[in-house]
């Protein structure tokens, strides 16, 4: 469409430049979508290939293994989570509820599974304390505003950032290798990871921290740790709480994946269970992951409202 | 200056009983909640059973295993036969087929031997280098022992003839006199030791300090005198164990020496021993690809270096690069339909967009829903339906996230400025150029810079479910683990897992910090 007013000549410029301008916006947006499309399908066609089966060979079973996972009756999943003797009960694994008990005083027992998820939730829990203590020790050297030295700086971010990038698995492969197959294995895992993210999310919130308490104290003289302790740590702690919350949550989860691998716990459960086609203790499995983990994300939600406000929910930036 | 009288002070506190007196609770609190951690400690620690499962722990071989990662190890045995020795290497030596190292010394001499019938064989090699070969011994699956054949009875089933010049020619084991050319003394180095094996008699020394150990042929072990401090027997007449700190360790039986000597750094990482190429230097293989003949006739010499490099026993390179580039396109394939699947369903669960209670309530637990159904579950769900590879990892990773993403966008979308959405609406556009213009110029780069940081994130992540069997280095790296031999190989797949982690957070966080700044 042509302009209907005459442009002056400085006019005649901008537009030609602005024209210019979004012509090589049009084309960069172009040119990343299309490569964007070339790495999607190229990434589909070799996931394709060197899967096992292939996606659409598999697609017409895909349901039948829902049709696998329903049970006999509907009473079963109960059965299979509050260990009670099941009716089909034939001598094999799939029906043996009642062995699995733990029993606590005389005939009142925990079901397995609830005892297995409790470890999983100890194993968490521990994991984010040794983490908040490590990560909370560290996270002031590797902060620019308290360290001033640039070499230690260095080293502890070095440091946490191995730590959260080593590979969960490799962990707790080795000390399953050295302590046998258990929870400690899956728990000094995930603790490790849990050091290195809560450093660095913690010597973040430091570096933001206001620094006139700090001033106050070295003015009277305090030295390194009192000035920590007294200018900085009164500031942090409710998002250091707030993040430690957070982290939990996904402990919860990691602790989870971990335990199906090695460690002991409900995901080891889980995975023997769907591994044997055990579809009421699958089922009764994962009602009891599902209840257990909007729990804890529900509990930590509230509590992190309730220590740091709204801000709470940065949840992209913490994990 | 302003100075507060001390009636003045006493008037405060009582006005402020709150901030001069607090209560208890506020008091204490901190101390409190100290206390309920330390208790926790104890009671969960022992839910756990961490002390006993951290002394019940194999600590000893922690070292090893730790050793393993940067270094190998060469395994000898020397065996005492009739009058002579008898050095066997395990099948998959790192040292090749026939090796002859400079650390063993050995004498040689022309002696009348009886060769036995019967003669007590050792399990076949315990060290497996390759991992996942088919018929490597490993943990799970020990090797058999070899059979003791009548006729062959010296020989391990591939110890080479060369190796053990008392096995050339040997008939029916009758019991009748030969000449041969056997070995009679084994010197052999390890770091700052030294052994000398003799038949019947063992002389091990280290820092100035001789051990000389009797041994009665396939009776008992006898070390002469007081055992210096690098040096263990647990029961009497059981062997002896001579350690050499990271150099290895020497283990005197009544049968055998087993010889453990460890050298720093990975072995045959480029080609494995079966290759043409092996043990040849760098500038001895480049001039074979460019101007060599062909090792083989029907395929150039670079191309069979590749072949040989890719399908390296040991480290299988090949291998392990396809399962990382799996775990790269899991993430980076679930990560992309999540966001774009997200991406509509988030303007369905925004309250302030879809104004209909009953479709963002059910959108939103719908999010809830595969965000609290693991990842794990997920993975675990589609590794039965599509078999174990990466489609299976794709899945869970696309469901987890779908979820995840889409509660986030949601939320975002719910706290956005409404005041250019209603410019836009106030000009008279149709719905979705309100949307276009007015909502996602807001949010795009948000939703952009949380796809992103997933991405990334799921790269990590993507390894742990490998491993259940949803594709991927994960599984590779736990095979590997199990076997407790391939540490080397595990460090590996570290190594290259963290650089592939490393330059994922690199560039998401460029284009993170670009989006949120322009």
């Amino acid at each position: 469409m042509k302009s209907p007013v005459k442009l002056s000549a400085a006019g005649a410029a901008t537009e030609r430049h602005w024209q210019e301008l979004s012509r090589k916006r049009r084309f960069y947006t172009c040119l990343s979508l299309v490569i964007l499309l070339v790495a999607l399908f190229g990434s589909l066609w070799f996931a394709n290939e060197t899967n096992a089966g292939k996606f659409f060979d598999r697609l017409p079973y895909f349901f039948d293994f829902f049709g696998d996972m329903i049970p006999r009756d509907g009473w079963e999943i109960w059965r299979a989570l509050f260990d009670l003797p099941s009716p089909y009960f034939d001598g094999s694994l799939k029906f043996n509820y009642p062995e699995g008990r733990v029993y606590l005083v005389g005939a009142l027992y925990m079901p397995e599974y609830v005892y297995k998820m409790l470890e999983t939730i100890n194993i968490a829990i521990f994991a984010t304390l040794i983490g908040f203590f490590l990560g909370f020790v560290l996270c002031f050297l590797a902060a620019s505003n308290l360290t001033t030295q640039k070499w230690l700086r260095f080293v502890v971010r070095r440091i946490l950032e191995v730590l959260r990038a080593f590979p969960e698995i490799v962990i707790a492969g080795f000390f399953v290798a050295v302590l046998t197959i258990g929870a400690v294995p899956a728990m000094i895992a995930v603790a490790i990871h849990t050091v290195g993210s809560l450093g660095k999310m913690f010597f973040e919130v430091v570096e933001n921290a206001d620094m006139k308490a700090d001033e106050g104290l070295r003015a009277v003289g305090a030295n390194w740790v009192e000035r920590v302790w007294f200018g900085i740590v009164p500031q942090v702690l409710p998002n250091f709480l707030s993040y430690a919350l957070l982290r939990l949550e996904i402990n919860v989860r990691a602790s989870t994946i971990i335990g199906a691998v090695g460690g002991g716990g409900i995901g080891e459960a889980l995975r023997l269970s769907i591994s044997r086609g055990h579809e009421a203790k699958t089922l009764a499995i994962i009602l009891l992951l599902f209840v257990t983990i909007i729990a804890i994300d529900q509990v930590s939600a509230w509590l992190r409202k309730k220590i740091v406000g709204n801000q709470a929910f940065a949840f992209g930036a913490s994990m | 200056m302003n100075t507060i009288a001390a009636t003045d002070m006493q008037d405060m506190i009582a006005r402020y009983p709150a901030v001069f007196k607090p209560g208890f609770f506020k008091r204490f609190r901190g101390a409190l909640i100290f206390i309920a951690i330390v208790i926790y400690a104890f009671v969960g620690s022992s839910f756990l059973h961490i002390g006993k499962v951290f002394s019940n722990g194999n600590w000893d071989i922690a070292g090893a295993y730790l050793a393993d990662w940067i270094s190998y190890e060469v395994r000898p045995d020397v065996k005492f036969e009739n009058g002579y020795l008898n050095i066997e290497f395990p099948r998959f030596s790192p040292l090749g087929a026939k090796p002859q190292p400079d650390w063993i010394v050995k004498t040689v001499e022309t002696k009348q031997i009886t060769p036995e019938a019967e003669v007590f064989e050792s399990a076949a090699p315990a060290q497996a280098f390759s991992f996942m070969a088919p018929d490597a011994p490993t943990a799970e699956k020990p090797a058999e022992p070899a059979k003791p054949s009548s006729s062959f009875s010296f020989m391990a089933p591939d110890a080479p003839t060369a190796e053990n010049p008392a096995n050339v020619g040997k008939s029916t084991g009758a019991a009748r006199t030969e000449t041969k050319s056997v070995t009679t003394q084994a010197d052999i180095t390890i770091g700052d030791g030294h052994v000398v094996i003799v038949p019947g008699m063992v002389t091990i020394t280290r820092g100035g300090e001789t051990l000389v150990i009797d041994v009665e042929r396939d009776k008992a072990v006898h070390p002469r005198g007081a055992l210096p401090d690098w040096a263990q027997q647990k029961y009497e007449n059981e062997k002896v164990v001579a350690r050499f700190g990271f150099d290895g360790r020497v283990e005197v039986q009544n049968y055998k020496v087993k010889v453990h000597h460890r050298f720093l750094g990975w072995e045959n990482f480029i080609f494995d021993t079966n290759s043409p190429f092996w043990n040849k230097s760098a500038g001895e293989v480049l001039s074979l690809i460019v101007s060599g003949d062909r090792i083989k006739p029907d395929q150039s010499n670079l191309m069979l270096a590749l072949d040989n490099f890719f399908n390296n026993a040991e480290w299988q390179h090949g291998d392990v690069w396809i399962k990382l580039m799996q775990t790269i396109v899991m993430a980076f394939v679930g990560t992309l339909f999540a966001s774009l699947i997200a991406f509509p369903l988030s303007f369905m669960a925004a309250r302030n967009i879809t104004p209909n209670g009953f479709v963002n309530q059910f959108i939103k637990r719908f999010f809830d829903f595969l965000r609290s159904v693991d990842m794990l579950i997920w993975a675990l769900f589609f590794t039965r339906a599509f078999g174990p590879g990466p489609l299976a990892g794709i899945s869970a990773i696309f469901f987890t996230d779908t979820g995840t993403l889409g509660k986030l966008n949601s939320e975002t979308l719910e706290n956005i400025d409404d005041k250019q959405r209603e410019g836009v609406k106030s000009l008279g556009a149709s719905p979705v150029l309100v949307q276009r213009y007015g909502v996602v110029p807001q949010i795009l780069p948000v939703f952009l810079s949380q796809s992103l940081y997933f991405w990334e994130s799921n790269t990590r992540s993507a390894t742990i479910i490998g491993a259940v069997g949803a594709g991927g280095i994960g599984l590779k790296l736990w095979e590997a683990m199990r076997t407790n031999q391939d540490w080397e190989n595990v460090f590996y797949m570290v190594i290259l897992i963290l650089i592939v982690v490393y330059v994922f957070d690199t560039i998401s966080n460029k284009l993170r910090s670009k989006l949120t700044k322009g």
